[in-house]
């Protein structure tokens, strides 16, 4: 899986029907140690209902459609968890400001 | 999946009989401006009506086979959505209507 940001939303009304109506979210993928931006930006389905400037976990290929009801939508990126923490060696370099998260 | 905009078709006759009826589309990489990036064009199976100027969402790997059009095809990119708007931090970074 990899670290990404969200950094927006696709709005496409005309879809492939197996699509439903997910959620579609702008992700920026990330540097894991220094959480800059590195690597492009993509378009992801979203189970989890992570919001803009949230950390998140993608999870990409046929794995991906393992979660949530997207086992036969055509997607290929997903949301499948939304960070609460992240630490490297000096400690956490990252806390969720979420009001619903665990920490 | 990946923003691309629509630059083209392609017709072929000789084919595998799985694409048989699948419309061809041209299309290169864009930003979520809808700006083109310097990746070169790739062809992908039509699956949403999408036409030229269009920009599409394309669905690669094993997602692309995930359409009424392409469930046995030897395919491994399809627009799946045509997209209309793109927000980022609360802006229209991109909107069909615009176009």
């Amino acid at each position: 899986m990899i670290l990404a940001k969200v950094i927006g939303t696709v709005v496409a009304d005309a879809r492939v029907s197996s699509m439903g109506g997910q959620m579609l979210r702008l992700v920026q993928l990330l540097d894991g140690r220094t959480l800059e931006a590195k690597g492009g930006i993509f378009v992801a389905a979203d189970v989890t209902g992570a919001g803009d400037g949230e950390l998140v976990m993608l999870s990409s290929g046929a794995s991906a459609r393992k979660a949530g009801k997207l086992q036969n939508a055509p997607v290929d990126l997903v949301i499948i968890a939304i960070i609460d923490e992240l630490a490297g060696a000096d400690g956490a370099i990252y806390r969720s400001t979420r009001k619903d998260g665990v920490v | 999946m990946i923003l691309c905009q629509v630059v083209g078709t392609a017709v072929s006759t000789r084919k595998d009989p799985q694409l048989q009826g699948a419309k061809l589309l041209v299309v290169v990489e864009v930003d979520p401006h809808g700006q083109a990036l310097d990746k070169g064009t790739i062809v992908i199976i039509d699956a949403v009506g999408a036409g030229r100027g269009d920009i599409v969402l394309v669905a690669t790997g094993s997602a692309a086979n995930l359409t009424p059009q392409t469930t046995q095809s030897p395919v491994d990119a399809t627009a799946v959505a045509i997209v209309d708007t793109v927000f980022s931090s609360g802006q229209v970074m991109y909107s069909s209507h615009n176009q």
